[in-house]
């Protein structure tokens, strides 16, 4: 196993390094003078040329990216142009924020996508999977920021049960400790908060997690009616197990590999869709810094946010890649 | 006379009978397709805004630039179908003008990922060797970024256009079919026909196009049915965030962004648009599907 894990993040450097490589040439794709483009047409030479030393674009190319490689190394993401801040600093209250957004669409999906799976391939063929079935299928193709502006619409303008955007009430503002809300408050002993902080949570996770829960519902399905046709399934009914315990501790079991896959591929694909439900709902996350320094221009910042959330979508790849061995011992790395 | 008549009318249906017997496999899955209701509608569903991009500037009541400052945000009604956006435009004209963007950006970047994918993936299958080596690990590279993030970061680059939109979105789904072909050439090119081929005195291009491509052809209709959803959506995506399609092009996910702060008085001018997104990429869906079962029955019902 240990062997295994060294191999897998061997095979990683390369496309790391590939990713930092792509994630280098943004800035240099730019057609004509990057300078100009961040500044615009109007500003100063002298400002151009202190944004192309700070940026270091005067030099060759490789060395340029030799010594980006070296900062990204030694932890060091970069300065933001607009704030000067560094990016290293400046992105983790972002981050904490899409980490608890995408924990909750995630634990959305699983929790109703595997269920309505379940349900649809036990009850095959009946009303409930035909429903759940047409309810996956619309979910596939949904596109997510209009499903948010609809939620929007109907649960917080219209029937004002939910609260719209934002990440927590402006006039309660969140001592953060951990940058999770959800944690702070309990932390904290603040249940009023955690209520409001769960409340603000509901809409842009249902959102983000429509689409997964779609994906996983189906999966689910499949790979249950697969399994529950085979013998040992035959076995436990025949020993006069309930028919809850024979769907859910015995067939559950053999059919979630495949499902486990898909969770996986979608947890990376929320943090791409995320970009979008963060603009959608105000909220203060990854996606919406990189599309803000987008706006703006500024570059470094799109660098080091795309960097880290490709990154991170790699390390969730690589946790489902060994996260089989748990669920089927049978796989074994050598 | 009569039954000369008779004769000559009969020949024919005996005919159709003796071919009935024997399908060919492109009758034999268009027939399946046939059978697979949800298919039919997903396929009815593509023809209908198909049509409509088609025939758009017949149909539209409307010019979809015109601006009415007196009609502003005015609700459905015999007038205005769909009622009118904030510049007091026909968001019915405009609706049915944005199929053509839609469906022309979603069937071209599909396009451009299938030919770019399908040749870089028949070389790396091929060729084997560091070719290959080099090929996959851009293929891993590009598949290591989550898709709009990637679309986002090109179009960044190049400038917001519905062009670059386009490009960005067909560079992204390259290693899809990347790889897909790539597999299909790896396992064909071990085949017994390809042997025949070559020791008939093929060269590589005549077994690579003549053989190998169209024996992998079904799995890339199918990928590319499902693909086109996917790119729909993808461009709607970019163009809400204001990095595809610019004004006055009436494309849908432009259309929403313009929209959402009217969204509380006028909600038809979100939900018109969105409704249709979701409707063409339903279609493909579905169509997708279909194909999937009817070329390869062992995943019907899944």
């Amino acid at each position: 196993m240990t062997t295994y894990i060294f191999k897998r993040l061997a095979v990683l450097i390369p496309v790391l390094l590939g990713m930092t490589i792509i994630v280098f040439s943004i800035i240099h794709a730019i057609p004509g003078d990057p300078a100009d483009t961040i500044l615009g047409e109007k500003a100063t030479e002298q400002s151009k040329q202190a944004l192309r030393d700070q940026l270091g674009l005067d030099k060759p190319w490789l060395q340029q990216y030799f010594s980006y490689l070296g900062e990204l190394l030694s932890g060091d993401l970069g300065n933001s142009i607009r704030t000067r801040a560094p990016i290293s600093e400046e992105i983790v209250p972002y981050l904490a924020a899409t980490f608890e957004l995408t924990m909750a669409s995630m634990l959305f999906a699983v929790f109703f996508g595997v269920n309505a799976g379940i349900i649809s391939a036990w009850r095959h063929n009946s009303w409930f999977d035909y429903i759940c079935m047409l309810i996956a299928l619309l979910g596939v193709s949904m596109p997510v920021f209009w499903l948010g502006l609809m939620e929007q619409w109907i649960f917080a303008n219209e029937l004002h049960w939910l609260p719209s955007s934002g990440r927590m009430n402006a006039r309660d503002p969140m001592e953060a400790v951990t940058g999770f809300y959800v944690f702070d408050a309990i932390i904290q002993g603040q249940f009023a908060q955690l209520w409001t902080v769960c409340k603000h949570l509901v809409l842009p996770a249902i959102a983000l997690g429509t689409i997964p829960m779609a994906v996983i519902a189906r999966m689910t399905r499949s790979s249950m009616l697969e399994v529950m046709q085979l013998d040992y399934v035959r076995t436990a009914r025949a020993k006069g197990l309930s028919q809850f315990a024979v769907v859910y501790r015995h067939a559950l079991k053999n059919s979630f590999i495949p499902v486990l896959t898909v969770i996986g591929i979608q947890t990376g694909a929320l943090l791409g869709g995320a970009v979008l439900t963060e603009t959608i709902f105000a909220w203060p996350g990854v996606g919406r810094y990189i599309f803000e320094a987008i706006s703006n221009r500024d570059y470094p910042v799109i660098q080091s946010g795309i960097l880290i959330v490709a990154v991170i979508f790699v390390l969730i790849n690589l946790l489902v890649d060994l996260l089989y061995v748990v669920f089927d011992p049978r796989i074994q790395y050598k | 006379m009569s039954d000369a008549f008779l004769k000559a009318e009969i020949r024919p249906s005996s005919d159709m009978m003796e071919r009935k017997a024997q399908p060919g496999p492109w009758r034999e899955a268009i027939r399946s397709f046939g059978r697979n209701k949800t298919a039919v509608v997903g396929l009815c569903l593509v023809l209908f805004f198909a049509l409509l991009a088609l025939v758009a500037p017949l149909i539209m009541p409307y010019d979809y630039k015109a601006q009415v400052l007196t009609d502003r945000l005015k609700p459905p009604s015999g007038d205005h179908w769909f009622g009118t956006d904030d510049l007091g435009r026909d968001i019915f004209s405009r609706v049915i003008y944005g199929a053509r963007i839609s469906l022309l950006v979603g069937l071209l970047s599909v396009a451009g990922s299938i030919v770019i994918g399908t040749l870089l993936g028949i070389i790396a299958g091929f060729y084997g060797k560091w070719v290959d080596m080099l090929i996959s690990r851009v293929f891993d590279i590009l598949l290591a970024f989550p898709g709009i993030l990637l679309a986002i970061a090109i179009v960044a680059i190049l400038g917001p256009s519905l062009q670059n939109a386009l490009y960005a979105i067909a560079i992204v789904n390259v290693p899809t079919y990347g790889r897909l072909v790539r597999s299909r050439v790896l396992s064909l090119r071990q085949e017994e026909f390809i042997t025949a081929a070559r020791a008939l005195g093929a060269n590589d291009g005549r077994i690579l196009f003549k053989h190998i491509l169209p024996n992998s052809l079904t799995p890339i209709i199918v990928q590319g049915t499902l693909g086109v959803a996917t790119a729909i959506i993808e461009a709607a995506g970019l163009g809400f965030l204001g990095l595809g399609a610019q004004p006055p092009d009436p494309e849908w996910g432009k259309m929403l962004s313009d929209s959402r702060q009217f969204i509380q008085t006028a909600p038809w001018t979100v939900i018109f648009p969105g409704l249709c997104i979701l409707l063409t990429s339903l279609g493909f869906n579905l169509m997708g599907d279909g194909l999937r079962d009817t070329f390869d029955p062992k995943m019907k019902g899944r």
